[in-house]
């Protein structure tokens, strides 16, 4: 196995699309204490208002506004239809009903939009490499890196540096706590859903470039390694979680490219192997060094 | 009326599932199949239901050991004239080699068993995310090196000239034994101990309870159901890897949570009414008649019904449609 600096440019674009659908996985579960499941559906479905953006010849504008509008009106409707009504049941159930949401949502892309899916190719010269100091990088992976650096700083800003930013924190660490003391629980809620919203629209339009083929599946592997990614970091905080979805998006890009073909085939096993490890020494993440201790 | 309460909590499962299995015998060769699968579904969402249910802990993995099952009695069971053709990398242990049905059965079950036991020995030290993570992890594992192992099975390709023996008399027979089995679990010793555990993880350590230990014994035992359902699946129909991956996972845990699930009686009507309404609109989409209604649905709204009827059950009745409670035929005394 080689690793050269395309392999480490492609693991850096990678991990950083995670690294944002991580942060809008994260976001939810601190109000809501939910896993979403159905996450990778919103992308999905803005994937697919990208396809057929350019399907009808509409600019690439148009088009990453209809992504945006798309992702952005299904994930209020979520948080209006589903995670309302399931506010403060057991994780459980929440979780098993964003994977009836998430089965749902796919069955209608299967339904309207077919197996074979569409070709979403407007922002494929992305794909083209540039040459910096000798090596051949993709512009997309630099586009993905600086793109994911401006969506955590913002983000980074309204958690530290407002005032819903400050319910927010509050909320996740202590809902029924932070509602006493005057935090409003559905506009704590809505933001927190609309910002992973944002970010849902945002990832759909960096792995439209990365896959343009969309079709019913799309980002749904990519949303379980998240899923894992983001447990293994730490699913409590913002910062272990995104680290989380970082680390394990890097290591899928850089060895999918790294290694070879007989090897490669075997991705998920050595990625799901170290996941379990890392589960198994550190259950509560490895990036979260807060001393948490389990109360009875 | 101690004895007659704790019976009729298997005779009621056991009874619904013959009922079904009855049911099949009534109609047409071609709605046959659906009776067939749908005990199949039963006989997973039971092997669920004895850990999950009996635990609280999700668990993502159980499909793995239904795969590993499909892989067990299948290898074992295509006749050694056609292995070459169907697996040509097969390795020489297994290329000539086959055994009966019983016994194909009854191998799925121990691989399955024995698979659960060893990634349970570390795996059930993990609780709550962290817990449905790793299972999750096992498998997408199990997915990709049975995609890739041809030396275990077709890899890539689906297993054909598998002996269909399943019909309805073996899945009958077959959901019975794996609600017998569940019902024993969850009246022994080992089964109380466990939900102990569920209801109050701290009390139970306190008056000497292993929460480790009573897992990883539940999560074997429904490793050994789960591998002995994968067995009647394969010698219902062909299958290939991903029929036994992410959406099997996903309509299986929907049935149990459905269906309630903290009781068996719940995992039963949870795995048979999502069954009945699933055939039941894939038979309407060719066509059918309901009371005198001609009804003919467009092609795909079967899987979109039953994925919103799922989210409004968990919704508006989040503890299933049974409550979680076992079926009672006679009314309990307070």
């Amino acid at each position: 196995m080689t690793v050269t600096w395309q392999n480490l440019a492609d693991g850096l674009a990678l991990g950083s699309i995670y690294a944002l659908m991580a942060v809008g996985i994260g976001l939810v579960f601190g109000v809501l204490r939910l896993v979403n499941f159905a996450y990778g559906q919103l992308v999905m479905a803005g994937a697919f208002a990208l396809a057929l953006a350019s399907q009808w010849g509409w600019p690439v504008w148009a088009g990453i506004l209809l992504c945006f509008a798309v992702v952005l009106v299904l994930s209020l409707l979520m948080d209006v239809l589903v995670f309302r009504p399931l506010r403060g049941h057991s994780p459980a159930v929440m979780l098993v009903a964003t994977f009836a949401v998430a089965f749902l949502l796919q069955s209608i892309a299967l339904l309207w939009f077919g197996s074979l899916g569409k070709i979403a190719a407007s922002l494929s010269y992305l794909q083209r490499p540039v040459d910096i100091s000798g090596v051949q990088v993709r512009k997309f992976a630099i586009v993905a890196v600086v793109v994911a650096v401006i969506c955590l700083v913002l983000l980074y800003l309204l958690l530290e540096r407002t005032e819903i930013g400050l319910h927010m924190r509050a909320a996740s660490m202590d809902f029924s706590t932070s509602r006493m003391l005057g935090v409003r629980a559905n506009r704590v809620i809505g933001v927190a859903v609309l910002i992973s919203g944002l970010l849902a629209a945002v990832v759909a339009v960096m792995l439209t470039v990365q896959t343009p083929l969309v079709t019913p599946d799309f980002a749904l592997t990519d949303t379980i390694v998240v899923l894992a990614g983001v447990v293994v970091g730490g699913l409590n905080r913002p910062i272990p979680a995104t680290l989380g979805g970082f680390s394990i998006g890097f290591a899928t890009g850089v060895l999918g490219g790294a290694l070879p073909t007989n090897q490669s085939q075997y991705l998920p096993t050595f990625i799901f192997a170290a996941v379990i490890i890392v589960l198994l020494i550190r259950p509560q993440g490895i990036f979260d060094w807060s001393k948490t201790v389990e109360r009875v | 009326m101690r004895v007659i309460r704790s019976v009729d909590e298997l005779i009621v499962p056991v009874g619904l599932v013959a009922a079904t299995a009855l049911l099949g015998l009534a109609v047409s060769q071609s709605t046959q199949a659906y009776f067939e699968d749908t005990l199949v579904k039963v006989a997973i969402v039971v092997a669920l239901y004895v850990f999950v249910g009996n635990s609280g802990v999700l668990s993502f993995g159980h499909i793995s050991f239904v795969a590993l099952g499909v892989w067990t009695a299948g290898v074992l069971s295509v006749p050694v004239a056609e292995k070459a053709a169907i697996m040509p990398n097969l390795a020489h242990f297994l290329a000539h080699r086959t055994v009966g049905n019983v016994g194909s059965l009854a191998l799925a079950a121990a691989v399955g068993g024995a698979a659960a036991l060893v990634v349970g020995v570390p795996l059930m030290r993990l609780s709550g995310l962290a817990a449905g993570i790793a299972t999750f992890a096992v498998l997408a594992i199990t997915h990709n090196l049975l995609q890739y192992e041809e030396a275990i099975g077709p890899g890539l390709n689906t297993f054909s000239s598998v002996p269909e023996t399943t019909g309805l008399r073996q899945a009958g027979l077959g959901a019975v034994l794996c609600v017998v089995v569940a019902f024993a679990y969850s009246r022994s010793r080992f089964g109380r101990l466990l939900r102990a555990t569920r209801e109050d993880a701290a009390a139970a350590r306190a008056v000497g309870t292993s929460v480790y230990g009573q897992r990883l014994v539940a999560f074997a035992i429904s490793g050994a159901i789960a591998g002995f359902a994968g067995g009647l699946y394969i010698h219902l129909l062909p299958l290939n890897t991903d029929t036994v991956y992410l959406d099997l996972t996903f309509i299986t845990l929907a049935m149990l949570v459905v269906g309630g699930a903290s009781s068996l009686f719940g995992a039963v009507v949870g795995a048979l009414s999502v069954s009945a309404l699933d055939s039941w609109l894939s038979v309407a989409e060719n066509g059918t008649s309901l009371f005198g209604w001609h009804i003919n649905l467009p092609a795909g709204t079967a899987v979109i019904v039953v994925g919103a009827l799922m989210a409004i059950v968990l919704i508006l009745k989040p503890s299933g449609l049974t409550g979680g409670r076992e079926a009672h035929l006679f009314r309990r005394r307070v």
